[in-house]
Protein backbone atom coordinates (compact mmCIF):
# COMPACT_ATOMS: atom_id res chain seq x y z
CA UNK A 1 0.00 0.00 0.00
CA UNK A 2 1.61 3.48 -0.86
CA UNK A 3 1.72 6.69 0.97
CA UNK A 4 -1.53 7.94 -0.67
CA UNK A 5 -3.09 4.90 -0.52
CA UNK A 6 -2.92 5.50 3.28
CA UNK A 7 -3.90 8.99 3.49
CA UNK A 8 -6.93 7.91 1.51
CA UNK A 9 -7.81 4.91 3.46
CA UNK A 10 -7.18 7.36 6.83
CA UNK A 11 -9.10 10.05 5.53
CA UNK A 12 -12.46 8.06 4.46
CA UNK A 13 -12.04 6.78 7.90
CA UNK A 14 -11.94 9.79 9.59
CA UNK A 15 -15.05 10.95 6.89
CA UNK A 16 -17.17 8.29 8.48
CA UNK A 17 -16.51 8.41 11.84
CA UNK A 18 -17.13 12.01 12.18
CA UNK A 19 -20.27 12.10 9.68
CA UNK A 20 -21.12 8.98 9.10
CA UNK A 21 -20.58 10.16 5.51
CA UNK A 22 -23.90 7.45 4.32
CA UNK A 23 -24.61 7.44 0.50
CA UNK A 24 -28.30 7.07 -0.29
CA UNK A 25 -28.81 5.79 -3.77
CA UNK A 26 -32.43 7.03 -4.72
CA UNK A 27 -32.06 7.93 -8.20
CA UNK A 28 -29.39 5.55 -9.78
CA UNK A 29 -27.30 2.47 -8.41
CA UNK A 30 -23.40 2.53 -7.69
CA UNK A 31 -22.08 1.64 -10.86
CA UNK A 32 -18.67 1.90 -12.19
CA UNK A 33 -19.71 3.85 -15.50
CA UNK A 34 -18.57 7.06 -16.30
CA UNK A 35 -20.12 9.74 -14.81
CA UNK A 36 -20.32 13.57 -13.56
CA UNK A 37 -21.60 13.85 -10.31
CA UNK A 38 -22.83 17.50 -9.35
CA UNK A 39 -23.73 18.75 -6.18
CA UNK A 40 -24.63 21.69 -3.80
CA UNK A 41 -21.58 23.59 -2.33
CA UNK A 42 -21.37 24.47 1.23
CA UNK A 43 -18.36 23.54 2.76
CA UNK A 44 -14.95 22.28 1.97
CA UNK A 45 -16.14 18.63 3.83
CA UNK A 46 -18.44 18.30 0.43
CA UNK A 47 -16.13 16.63 -1.72
CA UNK A 48 -14.70 14.67 0.73
CA UNK A 49 -17.88 13.47 1.75
CA UNK A 50 -19.22 12.54 -1.39
CA UNK A 51 -16.02 10.45 -2.15
CA UNK A 52 -16.07 8.88 0.96
CA UNK A 53 -19.59 7.90 0.40
CA UNK A 54 -18.80 5.88 -2.92
CA UNK A 55 -18.27 2.52 -2.93
CA UNK A 56 -13.46 2.05 -3.23
CA UNK A 57 -14.25 0.82 -6.81
CA UNK A 58 -16.34 4.37 -7.71
CA UNK A 59 -13.20 6.10 -5.78
CA UNK A 60 -10.45 4.82 -7.34
CA UNK A 61 -11.87 6.85 -11.04
CA UNK A 62 -13.90 9.46 -9.18
CA UNK A 63 -11.65 12.90 -9.59
CA UNK A 64 -12.45 16.15 -7.93
CA UNK A 65 -11.68 19.57 -9.84
CA UNK A 66 -8.92 22.18 -7.65
CA UNK A 67 -8.32 25.28 -7.77
CA UNK A 68 -4.54 25.49 -9.11
CA UNK A 69 -3.68 28.76 -7.60
CA UNK A 70 -4.58 27.19 -4.07
CA UNK A 71 -4.71 23.57 -3.69
CA UNK A 72 -0.54 23.48 -5.06
CA UNK A 73 0.50 26.75 -2.94
CA UNK A 74 2.14 24.10 -0.42
CA UNK A 75 4.01 20.65 -0.52
CA UNK A 76 1.07 18.72 1.21
CA UNK A 77 -2.14 20.86 0.06
CA UNK A 78 -0.49 19.78 -3.72
CA UNK A 79 0.81 16.06 -2.30
CA UNK A 80 -2.77 15.50 -1.06
CA UNK A 81 -4.89 16.58 -4.27
CA UNK A 82 -2.64 15.11 -6.68
CA UNK A 83 -1.54 12.00 -5.08
CA UNK A 84 -4.70 10.91 -2.98
CA UNK A 85 -7.23 12.59 -4.57
CA UNK A 86 -6.13 12.62 -8.32
CA UNK A 87 -7.50 16.52 -8.88
CA UNK A 88 -8.08 17.84 -11.96
CA UNK A 89 -6.35 21.28 -11.68
CA UNK A 90 -7.82 24.26 -13.32
CA UNK A 91 -6.76 27.96 -13.39
CA UNK A 92 -9.28 30.55 -12.06
CA UNK A 93 -7.31 33.28 -13.75
CA UNK A 94 -7.34 32.31 -17.80
CA UNK A 95 -3.86 32.43 -18.82
CA UNK A 96 -4.09 33.21 -22.42
CA UNK A 97 -7.39 34.82 -23.69
CA UNK A 98 -8.53 31.82 -25.80
CA UNK A 99 -7.74 29.37 -23.84
CA UNK A 100 -10.54 26.92 -23.08
CA UNK A 101 -11.25 27.00 -18.81
CA UNK A 102 -12.47 23.24 -19.09
CA UNK A 103 -9.82 21.53 -20.94
CA UNK A 104 -8.46 20.11 -17.96
CA UNK A 105 -11.64 18.31 -17.57
CA UNK A 106 -12.61 17.55 -20.93
CA UNK A 107 -8.71 15.79 -20.86
CA UNK A 108 -9.44 13.66 -17.71
CA UNK A 109 -13.45 12.51 -19.42
CA UNK A 110 -11.55 11.32 -22.26
CA UNK A 111 -9.03 9.17 -20.40
CA UNK A 112 -12.34 8.29 -18.53
CA UNK A 113 -12.28 9.18 -15.25
CA UNK A 114 -15.51 10.62 -13.88
CA UNK A 115 -16.11 13.50 -12.02
CA UNK A 116 -17.41 15.62 -8.87
CA UNK A 117 -18.18 19.07 -10.06
CA UNK A 118 -20.03 21.85 -7.70
CA UNK A 119 -21.64 23.91 -10.68
CA UNK A 120 -22.35 27.20 -8.14
CA UNK A 121 -18.91 27.76 -8.32
CA UNK A 122 -18.37 29.09 -5.06
CA UNK A 123 -19.38 28.13 -1.28
CA UNK A 124 -23.10 29.16 -0.30
CA UNK A 125 -24.42 28.66 2.96
CA UNK A 126 -27.86 30.49 2.42
CA UNK A 127 -29.97 26.78 2.22
CA UNK A 128 -30.75 26.43 -1.25
CA UNK A 129 -27.74 26.66 -3.97
CA UNK A 130 -26.98 29.89 -6.07
CA UNK A 131 -27.50 29.33 -10.02
CA UNK A 132 -25.45 26.89 -11.77
CA UNK A 133 -22.88 28.01 -13.88
CA UNK A 134 -22.36 27.16 -17.40
CA UNK A 135 -19.56 24.92 -17.63
CA UNK A 136 -21.79 21.79 -16.68
CA UNK A 137 -23.96 22.45 -19.51
CA UNK A 138 -20.37 22.44 -22.14
CA UNK A 139 -19.50 18.93 -20.18
CA UNK A 140 -23.49 17.74 -20.84
CA UNK A 141 -22.76 18.87 -24.87
CA UNK A 142 -19.43 17.41 -25.17
CA UNK A 143 -19.92 14.25 -23.42
CA UNK A 144 -23.59 12.81 -23.92
CA UNK A 145 -22.48 9.32 -23.20
CA UNK A 146 -21.34 10.19 -19.57
CA UNK A 147 -24.54 10.30 -17.38
CA UNK A 148 -24.85 13.34 -15.36
CA UNK A 149 -25.78 12.70 -11.57
CA UNK A 150 -27.20 15.48 -9.01
CA UNK A 151 -26.60 14.70 -5.93
CA UNK A 152 -27.06 16.48 -2.61
CA UNK A 153 -24.82 16.61 0.60
CA UNK A 154 -27.03 16.90 3.64
CA UNK A 155 -26.02 19.21 6.95
CA UNK A 156 -22.18 19.09 6.27
CA UNK A 157 -22.53 23.05 7.15
CA UNK A 158 -23.22 21.87 10.67
CA UNK A 159 -20.15 19.71 10.82
CA UNK A 160 -17.91 22.58 10.00
CA UNK A 161 -18.84 26.37 10.19
CA UNK A 162 -16.92 28.91 8.51
CA UNK A 163 -14.25 29.94 10.65
CA UNK A 164 -14.14 26.52 12.58
CA UNK A 165 -11.26 24.61 12.07
CA UNK A 166 -12.32 21.38 14.18
CA UNK A 167 -14.91 19.24 12.74
CA UNK A 168 -17.35 18.59 15.11
CA UNK A 169 -19.26 14.17 14.38
CA UNK A 170 -22.62 15.10 13.06
CA UNK A 171 -24.11 12.28 10.90
CA UNK A 172 -24.61 13.63 6.88
CA UNK A 173 -25.64 12.03 4.15
CA UNK A 174 -25.01 12.47 0.47
CA UNK A 175 -28.20 11.32 -1.62
CA UNK A 176 -27.55 10.88 -5.41
CA UNK A 177 -30.33 11.44 -7.99
CA UNK A 178 -31.67 10.18 -11.45
CA UNK A 179 -29.52 10.70 -14.24
CA UNK A 180 -29.94 14.22 -15.51
CA UNK A 181 -28.58 14.07 -18.91
CA UNK A 182 -29.28 17.07 -21.80
CA UNK A 183 -31.89 16.74 -24.14
CA UNK A 184 -32.08 17.03 -27.86
CA UNK A 185 -31.97 20.95 -28.11
CA UNK A 186 -32.17 21.81 -24.41
CA UNK A 187 -31.34 25.10 -24.08
CA UNK A 188 -28.49 26.38 -21.74
CA UNK A 189 -30.65 28.32 -19.45
CA UNK A 190 -33.26 25.49 -18.98
CA UNK A 191 -30.83 23.05 -18.92
CA UNK A 192 -29.02 24.51 -15.72
CA UNK A 193 -32.24 25.19 -14.12
CA UNK A 194 -33.29 21.59 -14.42
CA UNK A 195 -30.32 20.56 -13.53
CA UNK A 196 -30.28 22.80 -10.07
CA UNK A 197 -33.63 21.89 -9.60
CA UNK A 198 -32.57 18.20 -9.87
CA UNK A 199 -30.06 18.84 -7.29
CA UNK A 200 -32.72 20.64 -4.82
CA UNK A 201 -35.01 17.47 -5.50
CA UNK A 202 -32.29 14.79 -3.77
CA UNK A 203 -32.60 16.72 -0.36
CA UNK A 204 -33.73 14.47 2.13
CA UNK A 205 -37.10 15.14 3.23
CA UNK A 206 -38.05 16.20 -0.16
CA UNK A 207 -39.99 14.87 -3.07
CA UNK A 208 -38.55 11.81 -4.33
CA UNK A 209 -36.28 11.72 -6.70
CA UNK B 1 -28.25 -30.09 43.87
CA UNK B 2 -28.07 -27.79 40.59
CA UNK B 3 -28.11 -24.82 42.69
CA UNK B 4 -25.21 -26.50 44.72
CA UNK B 5 -23.20 -27.18 41.71
CA UNK B 6 -23.47 -23.82 39.88
CA UNK B 7 -22.32 -22.62 43.60
CA UNK B 8 -18.94 -24.48 43.18
CA UNK B 9 -17.94 -23.59 39.75
CA UNK B 10 -16.02 -20.40 40.45
CA UNK B 11 -16.67 -17.02 38.87
CA UNK B 12 -15.10 -17.49 35.76
CA UNK B 13 -16.81 -21.07 35.04
CA UNK B 14 -19.95 -19.38 36.15
CA UNK B 15 -19.71 -16.48 33.58
CA UNK B 16 -18.59 -19.08 30.85
CA UNK B 17 -21.55 -21.20 31.38
CA UNK B 18 -23.44 -18.15 31.46
CA UNK B 19 -22.47 -17.45 27.44
CA UNK B 20 -22.92 -20.79 26.48
CA UNK B 21 -26.59 -20.45 27.78
CA UNK B 22 -27.15 -17.30 26.28
CA UNK B 23 -25.82 -17.53 22.85
CA UNK B 24 -27.58 -21.36 23.33
CA UNK B 25 -31.01 -19.95 23.71
CA UNK B 26 -30.67 -17.13 21.24
CA UNK B 27 -29.11 -19.69 18.38
CA UNK B 28 -32.10 -21.49 19.14
CA UNK B 29 -34.54 -18.35 19.02
CA UNK B 30 -32.53 -17.80 15.75
CA UNK B 31 -33.02 -21.05 14.03
CA UNK B 32 -37.17 -21.14 15.01
CA UNK B 33 -37.50 -17.94 13.69
CA UNK B 34 -35.76 -18.85 10.28
CA UNK B 35 -37.32 -21.82 10.16
CA UNK B 36 -40.93 -19.52 10.40
CA UNK B 37 -39.80 -16.50 8.28
CA UNK B 38 -40.58 -19.26 5.47
CA UNK B 39 -44.58 -19.69 5.97
CA UNK B 40 -46.67 -16.97 4.06
CA UNK B 41 -48.40 -14.92 5.95
CA UNK B 42 -51.38 -12.14 6.64
CA UNK B 43 -50.17 -8.50 6.79
CA UNK B 44 -50.48 -7.40 9.92
CA UNK B 45 -49.18 -10.76 11.00
CA UNK B 46 -46.14 -10.53 9.13
CA UNK B 47 -45.88 -6.74 10.59
CA UNK B 48 -45.54 -8.66 13.98
CA UNK B 49 -43.51 -11.38 12.77
CA UNK B 50 -40.81 -8.16 11.22
CA UNK B 51 -40.85 -6.70 14.50
CA UNK B 52 -39.71 -9.43 16.25
CA UNK B 53 -37.29 -10.43 14.16
CA UNK B 54 -35.70 -6.76 14.78
CA UNK B 55 -35.93 -7.31 18.64
CA UNK B 56 -34.00 -10.37 18.39
CA UNK B 57 -31.54 -8.65 16.39
CA UNK B 58 -31.45 -6.33 19.21
CA UNK B 59 -30.74 -8.66 21.93
CA UNK B 60 -28.42 -10.89 19.44
CA UNK B 61 -26.23 -6.87 19.57
CA UNK B 62 -26.69 -6.33 23.12
CA UNK B 63 -25.27 -9.85 23.64
CA UNK B 64 -22.49 -9.27 21.45
CA UNK B 65 -21.32 -6.33 23.01
CA UNK B 66 -21.64 -7.92 26.45
CA UNK B 67 -19.55 -10.61 25.49
CA UNK B 68 -16.81 -8.12 23.82
CA UNK B 69 -16.89 -6.34 26.76
CA UNK B 70 -16.10 -9.70 29.17
CA UNK B 71 -13.60 -10.81 26.75
CA UNK B 72 -11.34 -7.58 26.68
CA UNK B 73 -11.27 -6.85 30.59
CA UNK B 74 -11.72 -3.40 31.72
CA UNK B 75 -10.05 -1.42 29.55
CA UNK B 76 -11.48 -3.17 26.51
CA UNK B 77 -14.91 -2.33 28.07
CA UNK B 78 -14.03 0.99 28.61
CA UNK B 79 -13.16 1.95 24.96
CA UNK B 80 -15.76 -0.37 23.96
CA UNK B 81 -18.77 1.82 25.64
CA UNK B 82 -17.15 4.76 25.32
CA UNK B 83 -16.84 3.85 21.53
CA UNK B 84 -20.93 3.26 22.11
CA UNK B 85 -21.27 6.75 23.35
CA UNK B 86 -19.33 8.59 20.65
CA UNK B 87 -21.66 6.80 17.89
CA UNK B 88 -25.11 7.97 20.31
CA UNK B 89 -23.98 11.46 21.29
CA UNK B 90 -23.46 11.67 17.53
CA UNK B 91 -26.80 10.49 16.39
CA UNK B 92 -28.49 12.70 19.45
CA UNK B 93 -26.89 15.63 18.08
CA UNK B 94 -28.00 15.68 14.80
CA UNK B 95 -31.39 15.24 15.79
CA UNK B 96 -31.22 18.36 17.89
CA UNK B 97 -31.09 21.77 16.00
CA UNK B 98 -28.02 22.62 16.99
CA UNK B 99 -26.58 26.32 15.76
CA UNK B 100 -23.07 28.04 14.62
CA UNK B 101 -22.57 29.28 18.27
CA UNK B 102 -22.74 25.43 19.66
CA UNK B 103 -19.82 24.64 17.98
CA UNK B 104 -17.36 25.43 20.48
CA UNK B 105 -19.98 23.41 23.47
CA UNK B 106 -20.30 20.76 21.15
CA UNK B 107 -16.80 20.13 20.37
CA UNK B 108 -16.23 20.33 24.34
CA UNK B 109 -18.84 17.35 24.62
CA UNK B 110 -17.05 14.86 21.93
CA UNK B 111 -13.57 15.85 22.67
CA UNK B 112 -13.26 17.02 26.10
CA UNK B 113 -15.97 15.29 28.39
CA UNK B 114 -16.31 12.05 26.67
CA UNK B 115 -12.90 10.85 26.93
CA UNK B 116 -12.17 12.53 30.23
CA UNK B 117 -15.52 10.39 31.54
CA UNK B 118 -14.40 7.09 30.31
CA UNK B 119 -10.64 7.88 31.70
CA UNK B 120 -12.15 8.06 35.41
CA UNK B 121 -13.99 5.10 34.91
CA UNK B 122 -11.12 3.43 33.67
CA UNK B 123 -9.30 4.47 36.78
CA UNK B 124 -11.92 4.15 39.15
CA UNK B 125 -12.29 7.38 40.03
CA UNK B 126 -15.94 6.99 41.21
CA UNK B 127 -16.32 9.81 43.34
CA UNK B 128 -15.31 12.41 40.30
CA UNK B 129 -16.88 9.71 37.96
CA UNK B 130 -20.60 11.04 39.29
CA UNK B 131 -20.09 14.37 39.33
CA UNK B 132 -18.40 15.52 36.76
CA UNK B 133 -20.62 15.85 33.86
CA UNK B 134 -23.93 16.86 36.58
CA UNK B 135 -21.54 19.70 38.32
CA UNK B 136 -18.64 20.70 36.43
CA UNK B 137 -19.84 19.75 32.70
CA UNK B 138 -23.02 21.39 33.54
CA UNK B 139 -21.75 24.58 34.00
CA UNK B 140 -18.86 24.21 31.35
CA UNK B 141 -20.97 23.90 28.26
CA UNK B 142 -23.48 27.60 28.62
CA UNK B 143 -20.14 29.41 29.78
CA UNK B 144 -18.79 28.00 26.48
CA UNK B 145 -22.25 29.07 24.43
CA UNK B 146 -22.20 32.21 25.73
CA UNK B 147 -18.46 32.96 24.46
CA UNK B 148 -19.97 32.23 21.22
CA UNK B 149 -21.92 35.22 21.63
CA UNK B 150 -25.39 34.06 19.94
CA UNK B 151 -28.02 34.61 22.46
CA UNK B 152 -30.52 32.88 19.86
CA UNK B 153 -32.58 30.54 21.86
CA UNK B 154 -29.93 30.11 24.23
CA UNK B 155 -31.35 28.05 27.62
CA UNK B 156 -33.21 25.50 24.75
CA UNK B 157 -29.85 25.24 23.21
CA UNK B 158 -27.60 24.18 26.22
CA UNK B 159 -30.36 22.45 27.77
CA UNK B 160 -30.68 20.21 24.76
CA UNK B 161 -26.70 19.45 24.84
CA UNK B 162 -26.24 18.74 28.51
CA UNK B 163 -29.04 16.47 27.88
CA UNK B 164 -27.77 14.52 25.23
CA UNK B 165 -24.21 14.28 27.08
CA UNK B 166 -26.60 13.09 30.38
CA UNK B 167 -27.49 10.21 28.16
CA UNK B 168 -25.56 9.00 25.57
CA UNK B 169 -22.14 9.80 27.74
CA UNK B 170 -23.16 9.80 31.60
CA UNK B 171 -25.55 7.54 31.57
CA UNK B 172 -23.90 4.92 29.10
CA UNK B 173 -20.56 4.89 31.04
CA UNK B 174 -22.31 3.50 34.28
CA UNK B 175 -21.84 0.09 32.39
CA UNK B 176 -18.50 -0.52 32.26
CA UNK B 177 -18.24 1.39 35.98
CA UNK B 178 -20.28 -1.46 37.06
CA UNK B 179 -17.74 -4.10 35.64
CA UNK B 180 -15.38 -2.13 37.26
CA UNK B 181 -17.19 -1.68 40.76
CA UNK B 182 -15.25 -3.88 43.34
CA UNK B 183 -17.49 -5.19 45.75
CA UNK B 184 -16.32 -6.55 48.71
CA UNK B 185 -17.57 -10.13 49.00
CA UNK B 186 -17.36 -10.96 45.65
CA UNK B 187 -14.53 -10.28 43.41
CA UNK B 188 -14.47 -10.00 39.66
CA UNK B 189 -17.83 -10.13 39.18
CA UNK B 190 -18.80 -6.92 37.79
CA UNK B 191 -19.53 -8.96 34.77
CA UNK B 192 -22.52 -10.77 36.53
CA UNK B 193 -24.08 -7.83 36.96
CA UNK B 194 -23.80 -6.78 33.49
CA UNK B 195 -24.78 -9.41 31.98
CA UNK B 196 -27.91 -8.96 34.46
CA UNK B 197 -28.34 -4.96 33.69
CA UNK B 198 -28.55 -5.18 30.24
CA UNK B 199 -30.37 -8.90 30.24
CA UNK B 200 -33.41 -7.45 32.35
CA UNK B 201 -33.73 -4.58 30.95
CA UNK B 202 -33.89 -6.23 27.10
CA UNK B 203 -36.37 -8.68 28.62
CA UNK B 204 -38.44 -5.72 30.15
CA UNK B 205 -38.39 -4.22 26.92
CA UNK B 206 -39.20 -6.98 24.45
CA UNK B 207 -41.73 -8.02 27.18
CA UNK B 208 -43.41 -4.46 27.30
CA UNK B 209 -43.98 -4.75 23.47
CA UNK B 210 -45.15 -8.84 23.42
CA UNK B 211 -47.39 -7.71 26.56
CA UNK B 212 -48.78 -4.79 24.45
CA UNK B 213 -49.63 -6.33 21.35
CA UNK B 214 -51.97 -9.06 23.39
CA UNK B 215 -53.38 -6.24 25.91
CA UNK B 216 -54.66 -3.16 24.38
CA UNK B 217 -55.26 -0.41 26.87
CA UNK B 218 -56.11 2.99 26.60
CA UNK B 219 -52.83 4.60 25.87
CA UNK B 220 -51.76 7.39 28.23
CA UNK B 221 -49.77 9.17 25.98
CA UNK B 222 -51.32 8.87 22.68
CA UNK B 223 -49.26 11.26 20.79
CA UNK B 224 -45.66 10.27 22.18
CA UNK B 225 -46.69 6.41 22.01
CA UNK B 226 -50.03 4.39 20.59
CA UNK B 227 -49.08 1.25 22.68
CA UNK B 228 -47.71 2.67 26.13
CA UNK B 229 -49.93 2.16 28.98
CA UNK B 230 -49.29 1.63 32.58
CA UNK B 231 -50.63 -1.41 33.05
CA UNK B 232 -48.85 -3.00 30.16
CA UNK B 233 -45.53 -1.07 31.64
CA UNK B 234 -46.35 -2.63 35.01
CA UNK B 235 -46.88 -6.22 33.65
CA UNK B 236 -43.48 -5.79 31.54
CA UNK B 237 -41.38 -5.29 34.54
CA UNK B 238 -42.88 -7.79 36.76
CA UNK B 239 -41.93 -10.22 34.28
CA UNK B 240 -38.42 -8.92 34.02
CA UNK B 241 -38.24 -8.71 37.88
CA UNK B 242 -39.09 -12.34 38.17
CA UNK B 243 -36.54 -12.80 35.44
CA UNK B 244 -34.01 -11.26 37.20
CA UNK B 245 -34.76 -13.65 40.06
CA UNK B 246 -34.57 -16.62 38.26
CA UNK B 247 -30.94 -15.23 37.28
CA UNK B 248 -30.27 -14.37 41.45
CA UNK B 249 -27.46 -16.93 41.30
CA UNK B 250 -25.10 -15.16 39.15
CA UNK B 251 -26.04 -11.59 41.33
CA UNK B 252 -24.51 -10.96 44.31
CA UNK B 253 -28.09 -10.44 45.91
CA UNK B 254 -30.39 -12.64 47.31
CA UNK B 255 -33.24 -13.91 45.53
CA UNK B 256 -36.25 -10.55 46.56
CA UNK B 257 -33.21 -8.27 46.21
CA UNK B 258 -32.61 -9.58 42.58
CA UNK B 259 -36.17 -9.82 41.88
CA UNK B 260 -36.74 -5.84 43.32
CA UNK B 261 -33.25 -4.91 41.11
CA UNK B 262 -34.26 -6.51 38.19
CA UNK B 263 -37.42 -4.38 38.64
CA UNK B 264 -35.84 -1.09 39.18
CA UNK B 265 -33.77 -1.72 36.00
CA UNK B 266 -36.16 -3.01 33.80
CA UNK B 267 -38.34 0.02 34.45
CA UNK B 268 -35.88 2.65 34.37
CA UNK B 269 -34.75 0.88 31.09
CA UNK B 270 -38.70 0.90 29.31
CA UNK B 271 -39.02 4.29 31.08
CA UNK B 272 -36.18 5.20 29.09
CA UNK B 273 -37.32 4.12 26.02
CA UNK B 274 -40.82 5.98 26.72
CA UNK B 275 -38.48 9.60 26.69
CA UNK B 276 -36.56 8.48 23.75
CA UNK B 277 -39.83 8.20 21.66
CA UNK B 278 -41.39 11.65 23.15
CA UNK B 279 -37.98 12.80 21.71
CA UNK B 280 -38.29 11.47 18.40
CA UNK B 281 -41.49 12.06 18.07
CA UNK B 282 -40.78 15.92 18.50
CA UNK B 283 -37.72 15.63 15.78
CA UNK B 284 -40.14 14.00 13.50
CA UNK B 285 -39.36 10.40 13.29
CA UNK B 286 -40.89 7.42 14.09
CA UNK B 287 -38.21 5.26 13.84
CA UNK B 288 -34.64 5.37 14.09
CA UNK B 289 -33.49 2.31 11.79
CA UNK B 290 -31.51 2.25 9.06
CA UNK B 291 -33.96 3.33 6.86
CA UNK B 292 -32.99 7.00 4.39
CA UNK B 293 -34.49 9.32 7.27
CA UNK B 294 -34.27 13.00 7.63
CA UNK B 295 -30.58 12.54 9.05
CA UNK B 296 -29.80 8.79 7.84
CA UNK B 297 -29.48 8.21 11.63
CA UNK B 298 -27.95 4.52 11.79
CA UNK B 299 -30.62 3.77 15.06
CA UNK B 300 -28.03 2.48 17.59
CA UNK B 301 -29.39 5.29 19.59
CA UNK B 302 -32.57 3.46 19.78
CA UNK B 303 -31.18 0.21 20.64
CA UNK B 304 -28.74 2.04 23.61
CA UNK B 305 -31.34 4.18 24.89
CA UNK B 306 -33.14 1.61 27.58
CA UNK B 307 -29.44 1.28 28.80
CA UNK B 308 -28.05 4.86 29.07
CA UNK B 309 -31.34 5.14 31.25
CA UNK B 310 -31.10 1.89 33.35
CA UNK B 311 -27.22 1.67 34.10
CA UNK B 312 -27.05 4.89 36.39
CA UNK B 313 -29.78 3.77 38.41
CA UNK B 314 -29.09 0.47 38.64
CA UNK B 315 -25.36 1.27 39.70
CA UNK B 316 -26.78 3.95 42.45
CA UNK B 317 -28.85 1.16 43.71
CA UNK B 318 -26.31 -1.41 43.68
CA UNK B 319 -24.04 0.92 45.84
CA UNK B 320 -26.39 1.78 48.42
CA UNK B 321 -27.48 -1.90 48.81
CA UNK B 322 -23.70 -2.53 49.37
CA UNK B 323 -23.59 0.65 51.54
CA UNK B 324 -20.40 1.49 49.43
CA UNK B 325 -18.79 4.40 49.86
CA UNK B 326 -17.25 5.94 46.85
CA UNK B 327 -13.62 4.98 45.81
CA UNK B 328 -13.85 2.24 48.60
Amino acid sequence: MTAADFVGHLLVGIARLITGAQGHWKGCPPKAEQRIYFANHQSHLDWVLIWASLPADLRAVTRPIAARDYWTSSPLKHWITREVFRAVYVDRERSEANADPLAPLIDALEKGDSLVIFPEGTRSNKGLPQAFKSGLFHLARQFPAVQLIPAWVDNVQRVMPKGEVVPVPILCTVTFGAPCNLTEGEAKADFLTRARDAVVACRPGGPAC
Amino acid sequence: MLMAWLKSLDAREQVALLFVILFGVLLLASAATLLASVRDRADDEAERFKNFRRDLRAVWISATVFWLAWMSGPLGATLLFAGFSFLALREFVTLTQTRRGDHRSLMLAFFVVLPLQYTLVGLRGFDLFTVFIPVYVFLAIPVLSALAGDPTRFLERNAKIQWGVMVCVYGLSHAPALLLLEFPHVKGRGAFLVFFLVFVTATAQIAQEAISRQLRRRPVARHIDRSFSLRVWLWANLLAGLVGGLLFWITPFKLPQAMVMAFIAGAAGTLGEFVMRALKADAGIDYWGNRSSVTGAVGLLDRLAPLCFAAPVFFHSVRWYFQLRPGL
